[in-house]
């Protein structure tokens, strides 16, 4: 009997592609890119099961830098391209990596129908409260007395709560995550793949560039001191009353995830395929 | 066990002599200038490596996984600089972007070392696998320090503060270790970090020390500013 031959297990170098990054020396999505690889290769997925779905922005210039499938879509519509994907494709790990910007302004209403419609997906914000790509804009997690040239004496509005917006929507697995903390991050994400449904992943990652006393999270940050939860509540409290730097699994929840439903006279996403076919 | 000897000797030497060679390479290398005026210096300090707070070594029961972690951490360095050396080369700073992938070839020769001297084609445990009980490895070089415009004197500083960073994890550990196998492994990585030390001291006298204004750009990134 001819057995075929394993394929061998694909490391993490394996899930770089070729093009160097042209983030700035510093940048923390340098250390998010690794722990995306880092992940995958972790839970043993290959380039050709994976598909790496982003929007615009410098964080979401990653999928080019995987050896994965990728989308390099529209600015704040990742998770509408991503859950087309996955919705055709189930067999498919579907990663969506995003920014503040990205994630929580323009695509900000994306972000609440994705938590409650709980496709599963993971979905990656690499935030640094600011708009690193267009040179420096206030986000929605921007601090209200942030001085800049273009936002001068700051914006004066209160910040957006990515995790408890998460929860409220209903997200099924939240976590908080640093990009200093490549090895912890790379856990989080395989965690966060492993759960299914819709799995929200935010990481403080420093834009050295507009925001360098970002620098200083890697001496503020720490592991969150209680265990997760699956009582959302509670850990909405929990994140409401936190000074943001709590790093870890905040939420785990048991929501099955969302199935097209297939029925008589029902199409499968991949049916739609022939109604284009020429 | 003479073999095993022989070849850690040579392929020590040979660490050895990749860092002497860039040291003697280093004093003919210029540095860049910086021509433009002083009051356009960028608002940082300059790229300071800052000392992370120390890191209790994990409990490792046996030489072997004393071995295996020595062999991350090298592994880790390794990477974190030819990472470095990417994205200095990406910026159009070749020099530093030179010194990074000859500190991450260093790093890797030290790993390669580990695996001859224990008879391993591969690490028993997965590089990542292994946690600290910090952020990162020991010797891992802190990306926050980078800036594209930095000198190799800058880049040499860190290298500094990474190998005295291994050098005092390992003697952390030689004093902590009730396991005489470990102790003596550590006891020896701490000697070469010591000597990687030495010569980066070195390395770093004959480094040209970088102008006050060398993070002055006449045509800035930062349009905001
Ligand atoms: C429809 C549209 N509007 C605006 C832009 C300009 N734009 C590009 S990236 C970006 C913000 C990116 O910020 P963020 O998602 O936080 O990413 P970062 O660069 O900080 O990683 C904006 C507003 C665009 N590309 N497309
Ligand atoms: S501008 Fe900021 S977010 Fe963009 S690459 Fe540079 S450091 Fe990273
Ligand atoms: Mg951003």
């Amino acid at each position: 009997m001819n057995t075929p031959a394993l394929a061998a297990p694909v490391t993490a170098q394996g899930f770089k592609s070729d093009y160097k990054p042209i983030w700035c020396p510093g940048c923390g999505d340098y250390s998010v890119l690794s722990s995306f690889t880092k992940a995958f290769a972790k839970l043993g997925l290959r380039p050709e099961n994976v598909a790496v779905v982003s929007g615009i922005g410098c964080s979401s210039r990653i999928p080019a830098y995987t050896t994965c499938y990728g989308f390099h879509g529209v600015h704040g519509r990742s998770l509408a391209a991503a859950a087309g994907l996955k919705l055709a494709r189930p067999d498919l790990t579907v990663v969506v990596a995003s920014g503040d910007g990205d994630g929580y302004s323009i695509g900000g209403n994306h972000f609440l129908h994705a938590c409650r419609r709980n496709v599963d997906l993971t979905y990656v914000v690499m935030d640094n409260h600011v708009y690193g790509m267009t040179k420096g804009q206030p986000s929605p997690t921007t601090e209200p007395d942030w001085d800049s040239k273009l936002s001068p004496g700051g914006t004066g509005l209160r910040t957006f709560n990515p995790l408890v917006i998460a929860l409220a929507a209903g997200a099924n697995f939240v976590a908080r995550a640093f990009a200093g903390d490549p090895n912890g991050t790379a856990e989080l994400i395989a965690e966060a793949i492993r759960t299914p449904g819709f799995s929200f992943v935010e990481i403080l990652s420093p834009c050295v560039t507009f925001r360098p006393e970002q620098r200083e999270w890697k001496q503020m940050v720490r592991p969150a001191s209680v265990k997760s939860t699956d009582d959302a509540a509670r850990a909405a409290r929990r994140i409401m009353t936190d000074d943001g730097m709590n790093i870890g699994v905040l939420y785990k929840g048991e929501r099955m995830p969302y199935q097209p439903p297939i029925g008589k006279g029902r199409k499968r996403p991949s049916d739609l395929e022939t109604e284009f076919a020429l | 066990m003479s073999t095993k000897k022989s070849t850690k000797k040579s392929t020590k030497k040979s660490v050895k002599k990749s860092l002497k060679k860039s040291v003697k390479k280093s004093a003919k290398q210029s540095s860049r200038k910086n021509t433009a005026k002083a009051a356009a210096a960028a608002k940082r300090k300059a790229v300071k490596p800052v000392a992370r707070p120390k890191r209790a070594a994990a409990p490792v029961a046996s030489n072997a996984e004393f071995m295996a972690h020595a062999y991350a951490m090298e592994t880790e360095a390794a990477e974190r600089y030819a990472e470095f050396a990417d994205s200095m080369e990406m910026h159009n700073n070749l020099e530093v972007a030179e010194l990074f992938r000859k500190l991450s070839r260093i790093e890797q020769l030290h790993a390669d070392q580990i695996l001859e001297q224990m008879g391993w084609r591969q690490s028993p445990i997965s590089v990542a696998n292994v946690r600290w009980e910090g952020t990162e490895g020991p010797e891992t070089a802190d990306p926050t320090e980078l800036h594209y415009l930095m000198q190799p004197y800058h880049a040499l500083q860190i290298a500094l503060v990474n190998e005295k960073r291994a050098r005092d994890f390992f003697a952390h550990l030689a004093k902590v270790t009730r396991d005489a196998g470990v102790r003596k492994g550590a006891r020896e990585m701490e000697e070469d970090e010591a000597e990687h030390v030495r010569l980066i001291e070195a390395w770093l006298k004959r480094t040209p020390k970088p102008d006050a204004n060398w993070k002055t750009d006449q045509d800035p990134p930062v349009l905001s500013d």
